[in-house]
């Protein structure tokens, strides 16, 4: 990055952390297709099995029950299609690779903060006696506010229902444990947390038997067909070690993050901040600056140098309303001129900086059109 | 003294295993480094320069793949692999077309396991699905094949070149069988796209499975081409943030996208000229197993067949005893994907083969890295591990050089 530049889209993707780099390099150079018996496929199978327990100690569950993925969005879509009987419960601000992914799904209210109800929860799974597969996400891409998984998953399970949770934006940001949260399924990304793109997770309960999504080859226990993408995997791999081991750097992170909040308030006192009230992942912060739309924020602090986004990456490149504010019961008003500023564990008060000064500049002028 | 000999001990052992991997290219590699790190851009983030530049590299190397098969780059989608697009397109289609009536679908009993999975679980969601047998060379009968399409057949699956024995089959004869009747016409190219000319407007194509990892680009990225006019409407397989024009969500991943293009760049310049030096080797390999193995016994088509592909049987030879026998060459019985399993191929049954006769049978992979001495190399151990074998010593351990350990 250039000196006058300040990367904070850390949500949308995160740089590669270094130890993820050497592993692919390593594995860039292994020939092997893992499935094979001679001695290179064994080489691949080795390196894609030590990766495997990378990722299980970062979900704190065994390695025999991380199923890779091309990804995020593959692994949430495999979730929600593991039990074709079972009707679907989400929640109103999942990510788009699960709303997609459930047509028709029940939703469950947020409140104000962000934060999914989970009376609300109660009901849905009360007032329908058929089973259900209920999804929510450990934390939200674009307020970071962390939702009450475990309570929810106990819920769920009273109800006799399966329940999967997306950890994709949380993990590598906050400390959690597979089985503590009590989940069936959960869904992993590798590039969210300094791994490549291209390659994710989802992690099984023990003995969880579910309709695989790609079949073929029976790879992955006959839950994902597909060669292994051996550099991604063994990238992913090295990438969660060093996130678990980086988990305290997010201390930093979050007083970074809130300096950020504090002086942009400061600029701007009617500036609304998303989920202030709620538990937040340490790197998020979700602000509207009001009467400016988000769009035109984004492209302000571009040329400033400063690149952060108007709500989550997807949907090509387009800005609209989102629906996690829409959920929160944000005016339009304030929605439309939302932007999410993600920190990630390079992020250094020089950048902040920049960001406060290029954002602050852009207040002043429309106040002074206001005017 | 042969040349493998020279050998030493620690020499890694001969990679005769082309169709189920191939290494990346060094090439490939140079231009897939920069996007792990400094451009490292999610390529939906159009708001800054880190995500256009990251488009900019997608994009081009769309259009790369796309002038390898003769299409456009809009019609080219990427997914993580061969396996997902032939799942895609299998299923993606049967689910579109049966609102029309349509809820059949034609495809090879030879087929590559993705396809025939795929296959079996529209099968049990109510789909019917003929699996046509293929001739004793491999190729499909037109007469055969025309009689199991119908009106009611939405797609036609045929891979162009098998996996396993190599052969490619009449694909421009196949789509007109298969328009004929209205149906869609869909073919793995995981093994021939790169290795033979293929282009979609030539051939009549609707859809075709390319794969990274079998062209010398990495594992984890294929593709997917879905023709535009007229359009092959199939129903996604994973959906989500829309993106690749909303046929497959996930975030793309960059730097295998930019490797899977160099790969098809490199494949463009260089596959006449592979062919030939391939057809080189392989007839060096194979006059040479001839002469020290006279019943030897070569398995598919040799005239309609991938110039990297070899499928032989060592009758009274079990292929298990082979491979445990050449520690000194990376062999294969065929398919790998079954989980590291080695047992006789369902294909060469197909074939017609016996049982005893598709054991003794092995898959001989070339690609871009293999040379004349390694084929001297696999000639030498072969033939001696075989004779060894034959004469009843069972499966020790025969070195490179011919003598055993």
């Amino acid at each position: 990055m250039t000196d006058a530049s300040a990367y904070l889209d850390w949500n949308a993707t995160s740089p590669l952390r270094p130890a993820a780099r050497a592993a692919m390099e390593r594995s860039l150079g292994l020939c092997g297709n893992a499935s094979s018996v001679h001695r290179s496929g064994r080489e691949a199978r080795r390196v894609i099995e030590q990766a495997r327990a990378q990722v299980a100690a970062l979900a704190g569950v065994a390695p025999e029950q991380v199923v890779f993925t091309s990804g995020g969005t593959e692994a949430n879509a495999t979730a929600l299609a593991a039990f074709p009987d079972r009707r679907l419960i989400i929640s109103a601000i999942e990510h788009d690779s699960v709303l997609a992914n459930a047509p028709g799904a029940a939703r469950i209210p947020v409140t104000r903060d962000g934060v999914a109800d989970l009376a609300a929860l109660e009901s849905l799974l009360a007032q329908d006696k058929r089973p259900a597969l209920v999804s929510l996400m450990l934390a939200n891409n674009e307020t970071g506010a962390i939702q009450p998984v475990e309570q929810a998953a106990r819920l769920v399970h009273a109800h006799g229902a399966i329940f999967h949770c997306d950890a994709i934006q949380a993990a590598g940001k906050l400390a959690f444990d597979f089985r503590d949260l009590d989940c069936d399924l959960m869904s992993l990304s590798a590039h969210k947390l300094g791994g490549p793109q291209g390659v994710g997770a989802l992690i099984l309960a023990r003995g969880l038997e579910i309709a695989p999504l790609i079949r073929g080859g029976g790879q992955e226990r006959g839950h994902r067909a597909g060669t292994e993408n051996l550099p991604g995997i063994t990238g992913f791999g090295a990438a969660c070690a060093e996130a678990l081991a980086g988990l305290a750097a997010y201390r930093r992170v979050a007083e970074l993050r809130d300096l950020a909040q504090a002086r942009l308030k400061e600029i701007a006192p009617n500036a609304v901040v998303f989920a202030a009230d709620a538990p937040r992942l340490p790197n998020t912060l979700c602000i509207a600056m009001p009467g400016v739309p988000a769009s035109t924020q984004v492209m302000a602090l571009d040329l400033a140098g400063v690149m952060v986004s108007a709500g989550s990456a997807c949907s090509s490149g387009k800005v609209r309303r989102s629906h996690v504010l829409e959920a929160m019961g944000a005016p339009e008003s304030q929605s439309e001129c939302a932007i999410r500023v993600s920190l990630g564990w390079t992020t250094n008060e020089a950048e902040i900086g920049r960001l406060v000064e290029a954002w602050g500049a852009l207040y002043a002028r429309s106040r002074a059109s206001a005017a | 003294m042969s040349a493998a000999m020279i050998r030493g001990a620690n020499t890694p052992p001969v990679y005769l295993d082309y169709q189920a991997t191939t290494p990346c290219d060094p090439r490939v590699v140079e231009a897939m480094l920069p996007f792990f790190t400094e451009k490292f851009g999610n390529p939906h983030s159009l708001t800054h320069s880190y995500g256009r530049e990251a488009e900019d590299a997608v994009e081009q190397a769309r259009a790369q793949l796309a002038d390898l098969i003769g299409a456009e780059p809009r019609e080219i989608v990427f997914t993580s692999g061969a396996t997902e697009s032939n799942n895609m397109a299998v299923k993606g289609a049967a689910h579109f077309h049966r609102q029309f009536g349509r809820d059949q679908i034609v495809t090879l009993a030879t087929e590559h396991k993705c396809v025939l999975e795929s296959a079996r679980a529209l099968e049990a969601e109510g789909f019917r699905v003929t699996f046509v047998q293929v001739e004793r060379d491999g190729l499909v009968d037109l007469g055969r094949l025309a009689r199991a399409i119908t009106d009611k057949t939405s797609l036609v699956s045929v891979m162009a070149a098998h996996n396993e024995i190599g052969v490619i089959q009449p694909l421009k004869d196949i789509a007109a069988l298969a328009h004929q009747k209205g149906a869609l016409f869909h073919s793995d190219g995981a093994q021939a796209v790169g290795k033979i000319d293929l282009d979609v407007e030539d051939i009549g194509l609707d859809l075709m499975s390319i794969s990274g990892h079998k062209i010398y680009g990495p594992k984890g990225v294929g593709a997917i081409y879905l023709r535009r006019r007229p359009r092959a409407r199939i129903t996604p397989l994973i959906d989500g943030g829309g993106q690749e024009r909303t046929m497959r969500s996930g975030t793309l991943p960059v730097p295998l996208i930019v490797g899977l293009g160099k790969a098809a760049a490199i494949a463009q310049t260089e596959m006449a000229g592979e062919a030939q030096r391939l057809l080189a080797l392989r007839a060096r390999l194979l006059n040479g197993l001839k002469a020290r193995i006279p019943d030897l016994v070569v398995n598919g088509n040799m005239d309609k067949r991938l110039p990297g592909n070899l499928n032989l049987s060592f009758p009274g030879v079990k292929a298990v005893d082979l491979i445990a026998s050449c520690p000194g060459l990376a062999l294969s019985t065929g398919s790998a994907c079954t989980a590291a399993e080695v047992e006789p191929s369902n294909v060469l049954k197909a074939l017609g083969l016996g049982e005893e006769i598709a054991a003794s049978s092995l898959r001989l992979g070339l690609g871009r890295f293999s040379t004349a001495t390694e084929m001297d190399v696999a000639i030498e151990t072969l033939a001696s591990a075989v004779r060894r074998l034959k004469s009843g010593q069972g499966p020790g351990v025969t070195s490179a050089s011919g003598g055993t350990t």
